[in-house]
């Protein structure tokens, strides 16, 4: 699917940066190609932003080759790359209206203005804010002003986006809405993006493909499907999401019974775990609801099992469990 | 990489060797004539003198004073601004920059209208010529700056802190005391501070208001210099004032720096004021800040027992004890102002680049030393160019520039200390989103850097336009050249001579001198505001 000539999109080999000595970005190679939408996953300090800066050109590579259709781009400065980035704190120009914002990649492309006006115009009403353009930027909401923001990078139409953990400061409903958006507005756009985020929900709702970093590598890249089905780490499996991590002992058991040949740590995936009164008994311990939807933490013999669950069970119930297929992924230590 | 370097050194050059020459290399004369010589002997004779005794501690005792009645006076406008929303708020605290930026002999005319109107020149009432005066004018000018800052401190303060205190049952007074209070105290110090050096510096109004008795050290060294001629009296006083200025400076700065607070007030509704605390509150301020310029203003207007605009047509003739008539005086200053504002911004714009942008050790040179003219007091920097101007190397006595100079140098600090804040809040995410979205580095610098830092310039440019238009203390002591002189001289000497229609030319001009002065801050309070408020690429 990624070629290394016309139209193959961005690519990294190999990029490698330190600060004073620090290794930030360790060797990383990644490709997004044209119209696809790759979100790095990871937590803070494994190098996300260090990565999106890198590729915007706000940050030279150590060592490393990033190139656009072939081409290489380590010695194009920033503001020749055609490429838009979107801050986590939006950083709108405080000395501008919300339309004079969203203007400033196109004068700086040279766009006569009657065309300049009509795609602000436009860009505006995508990001759903028709007829805003002349008011101050000091009065917009935080959800307005981050929507601003992506109009603005949005508005020159760069080749790539890269969106720097956009939602972040933001409160959770206000982002489970920006996020649909969001993912509606690049796919009908057709626009490349680089996203990244701490939030496995926020990956999940937007990837074409999920790249999960970790201490300056890409520890595992894939669809979302094959991530969560395989997160082959135990450092992946918890970025993304999954929270029943079971340690096995020397003959591959643990209260579940015998889920390996040997010691190791393997993933009980809580969406493969199903409730029968013939399984294996465990004490309902808690259930927690989240969007209405249910998730019971189960207990047996010291081994706690997070499972979502149609209808709750009442706490201090005893349950019985069984595992379906694919339940079971062994993992790697990281 | 050549040109880069070389506008480096071209911002750190310029300033340094305007502030070398105009102002280190002036205070270094008056300090070296002090130290050596006859000045040396006139000054180990300073301490016996039972004159010198006196006026240090008038000096001392009405800056005391002054500063606690302006203290107490702008706490509950301080506590209006910090806790309340009202219609007029913004109005309001625009007032409060008036007094800041009136010239001294304005105001010194204001207070001579007012008891002229109310007949306190003469009689058990009189204030003309006594302390009081002197007193009423220091809370004036000062009531806006304890308002401004320790209103803007309290602001910043958790109000559920009170609210606890309340809560457990403590009544409104007693909460202030024991909750608010202790918490203001670093505000009111710093603010203190600075009222005090203020007032222990105050020139033009202790000439104007004090009359020929009442003396202070500033007023010493000018009839010395500028009377009697007696220069070496003039350095050994200078020597004093200057090394108590730098004291109280340190001592100033101290305080500054302790009030430091991380309390973070919750956002939250805005609360009105009842109607009580609004009218009262409002009405001691328009007591003290409103009435001396109303009262000008019908002075200025009355003629016998009418109202006409004869004074204000009569400064257009010269009066015979001028030498131009008084509208010239005030061309002049216009002239003087916008040369002065030039320089200042040049000036101050540059060293506002390498305070933010340069080595550590260039920037807090050039923080402290550009800020000096502002602690140092007007007349020793007028009395320094006098003493180390008129001579050669330096022989600018008939310069046109001199006055010029001087007043830039007092409006420089104002430039850097409106610049130098807002350079630093420019985020260089800022920049690095402009380059994202296609600026080239210069562009940057065109679209991102220069409209916002523009709006601090057009601010520092006002504040130091309207202090060079009200020059009075550094401008008295430069030789003067009769068709150059400035307005607030041809005030101040209006002022001083008897007769009543020199009284009303004289609150003629006080007046015009007033409405220039406010509409620079006009551009101050309308350019601050939408500029402050907004330079924040963070939020």
């Amino acid at each position: 699917m990624t070629g290394t000539g016309a139209g193959s999109g961005l690519r990294l080999e190999g990029v490698s940066v330190a600060f004073d000595g620090t290794t930030v970005l360790d060797g990383v190679d990644l490709t997004v190609a044209p119209g696809e939408v790759v979100v790095l996953l990871g937590p803070s300090g494994c190098g996300k932003t260090t990565l999106l800066r890198t590729v915007a050109g706000l940050q030279a590579p150590n060592a490393g080759r990033v190139s656009w259709d072939g081409l290489d781009l380590v010695t194009v400065p920033t503001h020749e790359r055609d490429i838009g980035l979107m801050f986590q704190e939006h950083v709108l120009f405080p000395h501008l209206d919300v339309a004079g914002n969203v203007a400033f990649g196109l004068r700086m492309a040279g766009v006569p203005e009657s065309q300049r006006l009509e795609r602000v115009d436009r860009v505006l009403e995508l990001v759903g804010l028709s007829g805003s353009g002349d008011r101050a930027v000091g009065t917009l909401s935080g959800g307005e002003a981050q929507r601003v923001a992506l109009a603005r990078s949005l508005a020159p139409g760069p080749r790539l986006l890269l969106l720097d953990e956009p939602l972040g400061a933001l409160d959770r409903a206000l982002r489970d809405h920006l996020v649909a958006e969001l993912g509606v507005l690049l796919r009908r756009l057709g626009q490349s993006a680089v996203h990244v985020t701490h939030d496995h929900d926020e990956a999940f709702a937007l990837a074409d493909r999920i790249a999960v970093m970790a201490g300056g590598r890409i520890a595992r890249i894939g669809t979302p499907a094959e991530v969560w089905a395989d997160p082959r780490t135990e450092g992946v499996a918890r970025s993304v999401g999954h929270r029943n991590l079971v340690d096995l002992d020397a003959d591959g058991h643990c209260a579940l019974g015998r889920l390996g040949d040997g010691p190791g740590t393997v993933l009980v995936r809580g969406d493969r775990v199903g409730l029968d009164a013939e399984g294996v008994p465990a004490v309902v311990r808690s259930v927690a609801f989240r969007s209405g939807r249910g998730e019971a933490c189960f207990e047996l013999d010291g081994l706690e099992l997070w499972v979502p669950v149609g209808q709750a069970p009442d706490p201090g119930a005893t349950v019985g469990v069984v595992l379906e297929e694919d339940a079971v992924v062994p993992l790697a230590a990281d | 990489m050549r040109l880069r370097r070389l506008g480096w050194a071209v911002a750190v050059a310029v300033p340094a060797a305007f502030l070398g020459l105009f102002f280190l290399y002036p205070v270094a004369s008056i300090v070296g004539r002090g130290l050596t010589g006859e000045g040396l002997d006139r000054l180990l004779g300073l301490p016996g003198s039972s004159s010198f005794r006196s006026v240090a501690w008038f000096t001392l005792w009405q800056a005391a004073v002054s500063t606690a009645l302006t203290v107490l006076l702008a706490l509950p406008g301080a506590h209006l601004l910090a806790r309340f929303r009202f219609r007029g708020r913004a109005a309001l605290r625009a007032l409060t920059t008036v007094p800041f930026v009136l010239p001294t002999v304005v105001v010194g005319g204001a207070f001579a209208a007012l008891f002229d109107r109310f007949g306190l020149d003469e009689g058990t009432f009189r204030m003309r010529h006594t302390v009081w005066a002197i007193l009423a004018a220091h809370v004036f000018f000062n009531v806006a700056v304890v308002l401004r800052t320790v209103g803007a401190y309290w602001e910043g303060l958790d109000p559920r802190i009170e609210e606890q205190a309340r809560v457990l049952g403590a009544g409104p007074w007693r909460a202030f005391r024991s909750a608010t209070l202790p918490r203001l105290w670093p505000a009111i110090a710093a603010a203190s501070s600075i009222v005090f050096l203020f007032c222990t510096t105050s020139f033009g109004v202790i000439l104007i208001l004090g009359g020929p008795r009442r003396a202070t050290l500033e007023t010493e060294v000018w009839r010395h210099a500028v009377w009697r001629g007696d220069l070496a009296s003039a350095t050994a006083l200078a020597v004093v004032q200057a090394a108590a200025v730098v004291a109280m400076v340190v001592v100033a700065n101290r305080l500054q720096r302790r009030r430091s607070v991380a309390e973070h007030p919750p956002g939250r509704r805005a609360v009105r004021p009842s109607r009580r605390l609004l009218a009262a509150n409002l009405g001691l301020l328009a007591g003290v800040l409103l009435l001396p310029v109303l009262v000008l203003v019908e002075r200025s207007l009355a003629v016998g027992d009418g109202y006409s605009l004869r004074h204000y047509g009569a400064l257009a003739d010269r009066a015979d004890l001028l030498p131009v008539s008084a509208l010239v005086a005030v061309r002049n200053s216009l002239l003087f102002a916008v040369v002065a504002t030039g320089l200042a911004v040049v000036v101050g714009g540059l060293a506002s680049l390498v305070v933010v942008h340069g080595r550590t050790w260039a920037s807090r040179l050039f923080d402290l030393g550009l800020m000096l003219p502002l602690g140092v007091s007007a007349v020793t920097l007028g009395f320094g160019m006098l003493v180390a101007l008129d001579e050669p190397p330096l022989d600018l006595r008939s310069s046109r520039w001199l006055v010029p100079v001087a007043h830039a140098l007092v409006g420089i600090p104002f430039v850097m200390r409106t610049l130098v804040p807002t350079l630093r809040r420019i985020d260089d995410r800022l920049r690095e989103a402009a380059a994202v979205l296609g600026a080239s580095p210069g562009r940057v610098l065109r679209e991102v850097d220069l409209p916002i830092a523009g709006r601090a310039v057009a601010v520092g440019a006002a504040f130091s336009f309207a202090v060079s238009l009200g020059e009075f203390g550094a401008t008295s002591f430069l030789p003067r050249q009769a068709d150059r002189l400035t307005a607030p001289l041809a005030l101040f000497r209006l002022l001083g001579t008897p007769g009543d229609l020199l009284r009303g030319q004289a609150m003629a001009l006080a007046v015009v001198l007033m409405l220039l002065t406010a509409a620079c801050v006009l551009v101050i309070e309308s350019r601050g505001r939408s500029g402050s408020g907004v330079v924040r690429g963070d939020l």
